[in-house]
This record gives structure tokens, sequence and C-alpha cells, in this order.
């Protein structure tokens, strides 16, 4: 974009990207109509960024929970797959994420780390998906005759406060466990860097994910973190900023119909950063009990 | 205490009250702070009394930020210089000592439990003590085996852990919330009910006999100022509250912007649900022991039922008449089911919400039984004509209360049972295999029983969905609420 600025005569003219939000499976405009422009390093225009709204939100929960059903309702291999698919065409894109984080002021040799660990990290993801389960579930030894088990389930819509820094990555990091655990979610990109978050969303769409399971917003924190910590439909919160304020307000809010808040800070660049634990973190335990006739098997007396 | 007088039943059984004569009880218990009753800072006492006589049982210490300020301090030290330091091994033997003891002197546990917060002896002997007891000893072994729990962590205690808890379960909530803290090598400051306090300090004494070292559990009595100075301390690392919605909600928001850890278990208001193929008889057998186990206050209590439309005139039939056959009375008798409740102000919300759902145009049956002339008691109840709007499908009672709604088809029914903010159990009822996988599954709650209910074991997690509360408690899930997971 930076480059389309000036009009040179010698070249043709350049076009430009919309860059809009993601609701639904759909690409609108914030519906606020609302603009913000960010400056790459040298102070120019990345681009007129969608300020979005509290009912762009609003808007996006709708999407996430009528998507919620059918995406948790997947078999987990099949999640999986479609994760797959989410890296696959990721790296059919990897020239134009780099390009995108290059103007938004990263190294070429940072860059292209950014967008490989991005595409290795959907894998990682993509295969956790039909493995989770049967790391944390659980057959219980109940004192009595009765068959007992706990199984993971997904929270549902949860809402998400992307890193500010790492555009790509921390994007990627925040949303591949949510999703490879049945959730859908609402995501608000880095505000400083939000291109690559609106491309983003165009990889997802051209990859077998259903609309609504992964709805993308720009915007600002500020305006919408109490919008997203405070809405009665949405299940669960992850804050990955550094504003200590704005997570408590978040957890304060958040008690009102007792969201689930994740706190989740990283080097979003180090394999520490993935790990089956971040699934579970969106995950409900639900323990189901059914008698067996085995009467012998009853009592736990001492 | 004989309570019906039914000239059609020759089934009337002579009452067997338990007798209380080789309890022990003092007149008045101190805080137990670092291995020592010790008075209260402020000097201030409450009694607490025989919900079922009315009669005062003994006196104990009112907590203030003093006293909790000194069994901080008393854990602290505890976590710092003995509980962390200590080989896990050598935790575990403490709290398997604690379980043993438990069940050595398990009836006292039991009468006092009945004496103190109205349940009956047979449910405080048969399920609340042996329960108790087994929470420590299932803990007790998970104490050097933590790393097996949580693959590729490095699972670390959280330090001092606050825990309060509430009336329905005294000893049973205590050990609960004692057993897994001491597990993974935390110290402990629990507050009890200001009803039902007894048995926990009589498990102080306990802990005292053991040889627990000193300071590792420290229990605190009083009301919601006391439980307020622990929420609010600020060396307290974890708080575990059991209790009501609109308490958790705002302990959550006072820990809020804090370091604090916290797990939450809150209310409920479950669903029942019986299909027509069910085992009718069963079920109904069940459908009152979710609602009237401990006179209804479990907050996860069967406390909407759905009877699919097909069968439901047989099965009030059978619920109206196991009603009549529920012996209401004196808790220490052993035929006793149905208690007494636990406080004049339970009472009283109760009453209330019978009088809202009369109101609201709900058709309201109780058991004809007579009631004792002293003390706190409610009929079980049971409402008709009930809809989704009504405040008695809505709100927990936590009370003897049942309302009844119909469906017809699956789709509805699960859209009736989740459409409530609480999350926290579920019923189901019918023969057919796939149709509770589906129903299970559908259901958002965390604690789900299939042809039974109000069902509980220390291995089992349990632990609500949505408002009902965070976090699981019991079972392999339950141990990471105490620990930090590096």
């Amino acid at each position: 974009m930076s480059k389309g600025v000036k009009y040179k005569n010698e070249k043709r003219l350049e076009i430009l990207k919309t860059y809009k939000i993601y609701i639904g499976g759909k690409f609108p405009r914030t519906e606020s109509g609302r603009y913000y422009n960010p400056l790459d390093s040298k102070g120019n225009i990345l681009g007129n960024i969608c300020l979005s709204s509290r009912k762009d939100f609003r808007n996006a929960v709708v999407a996430a929970r009528s998507a919620s059903v059918g995406w948790s309702a997947r078999t987990a291999f099949n999640r999986s797959q479609i994760l797959y698919r989410l890296g696959e065409i990721l790296e059919g894109r990897r020239a134009q994420f780099i390009e995108e984080l290059k103007i938004q002021g990263s190294t070429s040799a940072k860059a292209e780390k950014e967008v490989n660990n991005s595409i290795d990290r959907l894998i990682y993801y993509a295969g956790w998906c039909d493995k989770y389960q049967q790391i944390f579930s659980s057959v219980n030894p109940v004192s009595s005759s009765y068959y007992n088990f706990s199984v993971c389930e997904p929270m549902g819509v949860v809402a998400i406060i992307a890193p500010e820094e790492n555009s790509l990555i921390g994007l990627v990091s925040v949303i591949a466990p949510v999703v490879a655990g049945g959730n859908t979610c609402v995501v608000l990109a880095s505000e400083s860097k939000p291109l690559c978050s609106v491309t983003f969303a165009e990889v997802i769409n051209s990859s077998d994910v259903p609309g609504g399971v992964i709805n993308i917003l720009t915007g600002n924190a500020k305006e919408l973190a109490g919008h997203f910590s405070s809405h009665m439909d949405v299940n669960a919160i992850i804050y990955s900023r550094t504003d200590k304020e704005e997570l408590k307000n978040i957890q304060i809010n958040a008690s009102e119909n007792m969201k689930r808040v994740f706190y989740w800070k990283s080097d979003w660049f180090s394999v520490k950063a993935q790990n089956p634990y971040k699934i579970r973190d969106l995950q409900e335990i639900k323990t189901t009990w059914h008698p067996i006739e085995q009467i012998g098997g009853a009592g736990s007396g001492y | 205490m004989k309570t019906k007088d039914k000239s059609e039943s020759s089934w009337n059984l002579s009452p067997a009250p338990e007798s209380t004569d080789h309890i022990q009880l003092k007149k008045r218990y101190e805080h137990f702070i670092n291995g020592k009753f010790v008075k209260p800072v402020k000097g201030k006492y409450f009694a607490t009394i025989n919900p079922a006589t009315e009669v005062k049982l003994a006196e104990v210490a009112e907590g203030t930020i003093e006293d909790v300020n000194k069994a901080v301090n008393a854990a602290r030290s505890a976590y710092e210089n003995v509980w962390s330091v200590m080989p896990a091994l050598e935790r575990a033997k403490y709290i398997y000592r604690i379980a043993r003891m438990i069940q050595e002197r398990a009836k006292e546990f039991a009468i006092i439990e009945s004496l103190d917060g109205g349940k009956p002896i047979r449910e405080s002997r048969d399920i609340d003590i042996p329960l108790a007891a087994n929470h420590f000893f299932y803990h007790a072994g998970w104490a050097d085996k933590l790393e097996y729990a949580f693959p590729n962590k490095n699972p670390q205690p959280l330090g001092v852990v606050g825990q309060i808890i509430p009336w329905n379960f005294p000893l049973l909530m205590a050990s609960w919330k004692i057993a897994p803290a001491l597990a993974t090598g935390n110290t402990v400051i629990l507050k009890p009910a200001e009803t039902t306090p007894l048995t926990a300090l009589k498990l102080a004494e306990l802990i005292q006999d053991s040889g627990l070292p000193d300071g590792v559990v420290n229990i605190i009595t009083g009301a919601g100022e006391t439980g307020a100075a622990i929420v609010n301390h600020p060396e307290i690392n974890k708080i575990a509250f059991t209790g009501s919605t609109q308490v958790g909600k705002i302990i959550n928001k006072t820990v809020a912007g804090t370091q604090k850890k916290v797990t939450l278990e809150l209310g409920g208001k479950a669903a029942n649900i019986i299909f027509e193929d069910a085992a009718i008889d069963q079920a109904v057998e069940g459908i009152v022991n979710g609602i009237y186990f401990n006179q209804g206050h479990v907050c996860c209590a069967g406390s909407r039922l759905f009877v699919q439309e097909s069968i439901f005139e047989t099965v009030v039939k059978k619920l109206k008449h196991r009603l009549e056959s529920l012996i209401v009375g004196d808790p220490l008798d052993k035929n006793t089911d149905v208690g007494a409740i636990n406080s004049k102000e339970q009472l009283k919300t109760i009453n209330d919400y019978i009088e809202i759902g009369k109101q609201e145009g709900a058709l309201m049956y109780q058991s004809s039984c007579t009631l004792p002339s002293k003390g706190n008691w409610c009929k079980p109840t049971l409402f008709l004509n009930v809809s989704q709007s009504h405040t008695i499908a809505q709100e927990e009672i936590f009370g003897p209360v049942l309302a009844i709604q119909t469906f017809r088809t699956i789709e509805e029914v699960i859209s009736k049972a989740n459409n409530t903010p609480y999350g926290l159990s579920a019923g189901v009822w019918t023969d057919k295999g796939s149709k509770i996988f589906n129903l299970t599954h559908q259901l958002q709650a965390g604690v789900i029983w299939a042809n039974t209910y109000n069902k509980f074991d220390p291995a089992s997690p349990f632990g609500g969905y949505k408002e009902s509360g965070l976090g699981r408690e019991g079972g392999l899930h339950g141990l990471a609420a105490y620990l930090n997971l590096k």
C-alpha cells in the first residue's frame, strides 16, 4: 500500500487492497463506517482499516454461536484435516504474507521465520485435534457399581484479544488451539499491524473452515475489550496483550456470566508457545455416570 | 419421632433414634490456628443451633481480619518451612492418617453432622462421613504422583489457600477442599459455614490428634465478613469457594487483577429428564433422591423434572404416592428420609419460593405428613402446571421443591434443559443407550447422571458449566485447581 501512494508514470497503477473485517464467512465493512490509519515505520499510511464497533462484535458473536453447534459436532478427524488445509493454503501464500509483514516493519528474515512458524503451528495443532481428548479424558474408578468417565467438551464461543506484536504468528497461535478444540471465536487483531490478519481471513475463507467458526475484527482494544468481556453469550475470553488494567477490567466484566478468562503471554516464535494445554484451557470437563449391573462391584466399605 | 399417623397403612415404623450419649461436644469452640485452639482476637462468639429442636449446641468464635492474619501467618510459615519441603510420601502418610482417623470416629461425626445441620442420620452415616474419609484417602495417594497427572509439566503447589464452604455437606465439603489442597502441597485456611461449624471443628481436633504439623490446616469460624477477610487477604494464593452464584461472582470480581487463583462451585437448577422408555419405578426413585435428598439443600439437586408427555400421569401418580411415604422428621431417627431445614433464613427462602410458585399459577402438591412443632421444617413439595418462565423453574430454591414440566421431543427437552444460566448437573432416564449418549452429549452440565442421580465419589470430577462455577474438584482433573502447572 505504501508503495502505491506515490504515482509513478512509468509503472502501471497498483491496485490497492481494501481491508475489511471477517464475520460469518463474509467480508463486510464495519457497520459503523469508521476507519483508522495505522502507519508503517516511515510514517506512511498502511491502509484504511475498519474501526470495528460493538455492533460488529455482536454480529460476530451471533455468527460464532450459530457456527458452534456444527463445528463442535464435526469429527475430530475432520477438524484436523481442516486445520491442516489452513496450513496448506497459508504455505501457498507465503510470499504475500512475508511482503505484508515487511510493510508492517518486519525484516525479510524475521518475516520469513514468522510465516514459516505460523504454518508449522497450524500443522502442529491440526495433529492435536483428534488426540487431546485421549490425553485429557479419564475413566474414573468410583467406589460403587457405576461406570464413570470424564471427557473434554468445547466451551463454545471464545472472544480473543490477539497479541499486538507478532501480528501473524501471534494471531495463529491464539486461534489454532481454540478452534482445534471445537470452539468458535471472535478475534480482535493487532491494531497497529492489522494487514495480515485480514489476509489470513482470506486463507480461512478458502480453506473449508465453515463460515462463523473464526471471525476477525480490526479495531481498538480499549474500545472493544469491555464489550468482548461483558457479552452474555460468550463463554470464554483470551487476553494476550500487556495492559494489566485492561485485563483486570476484563476479569471483572467476565464475572457477570462466569466467562472463563485466560491470560496468554508467550514468546510466540518459540515452540514453547504451543502445547495441548492451550487446547485444554478452552475445554469443559463433563463427567457421566451410569449404573453397571455388577452387584459385587458395589460397596466402598472399610 | 413419629411424624405420620396414617390409618390406611400398617407400615408405620417405630422411632429408632440414634443415641447421642457418646459424642463429645464442648460448650465453646475457638479458632484452630497453628495447631492450637485460640481465642478470637475480638473475643466474640456466636451460637450454633440444632435446626430440628432449636436448642443451642455450642458457641463458636467469630473470626475477624485479625484472626485471619494469624492464620495466614501460620499457614505461610508451615508452607515454607515444613509442608512444601517435606518428602511427598511423608505428606501422603499424614493425609492417609487423617482418612483413617475419620473412619474410626465416623459415628461421632455422623451424629454431630445431623445435630448441627439437620440432615437425616442415614445420609450423614452412609454418605457424608464415609465420602469425607474417602476424599482424604483418595487424595493422599496423589501426593507423590503428581508429575504423572500432567504430562510434560512440572506441577508446583500454590502456597496458602483460603477455602470457604457451605452448610449443606459440612464435613464432606471440608474434606473435599482440604484433602486435594494438602496432597498438592499447599497449606490451608478453611472457613466452615456459620450454621454448621461443628464437624469442621471436630475435624480440627482430629487433625491435632493426628500430629499433622502445626499451621498446615487452620480453621476459622464466622459468617460472610470472615469469608470476605479471607478472600481479600493479599497473602493468600488461591480461593476455593462453594456456595451461591451471587457470592461467587462477587469473589471473582474481588480477585480480578490479582495473582490469586480461583475455583468456584456455585448454584444449579438441574434438569432431570424422564423418557417414556425409562424403567419408571427406578426413575421415580431417582427423581425423589434427586430433589428430596438432604432436604433439597444440594447445588446439583434435580429441581426441574421434565416428563415425556405420554407417561406424565403415571409418573405424577407414582411421585405423589412416593411423596406420601417419605418420613419427615427427627434427623437422628434412622428411618427418617427428610430432615430439618438447615436454618430459619433458608426456610423463609423456600417458603417464599413456594408462595411465588402458587402466585404465578403453578399447582402445588405437598405430602400430608405432620411436621414437628419445633424446628425448621418443610414438607416435600412438587409443582405441576409449571412453564419455563416461572420463577420456580428458573431460580435455585435450595429446598425440597420440585418443578415439573412436560415435553414431547428430544430436541424440545434439550433446549428447555439448557435454557438456564446454570450448568452444574443433569439427569437422564431411558433404557436406550444411544439416546443416553445423545442427551448426555448435548446437555450443558459438568456432571450428568444417566439412570441414577446424586452420586458422588472422590475419583469423579465435579463442577459446573456456565454460571455454576469455575474449575473441577475431585479426581485427576480436580488436582489442577491446586497446582501451578509450570
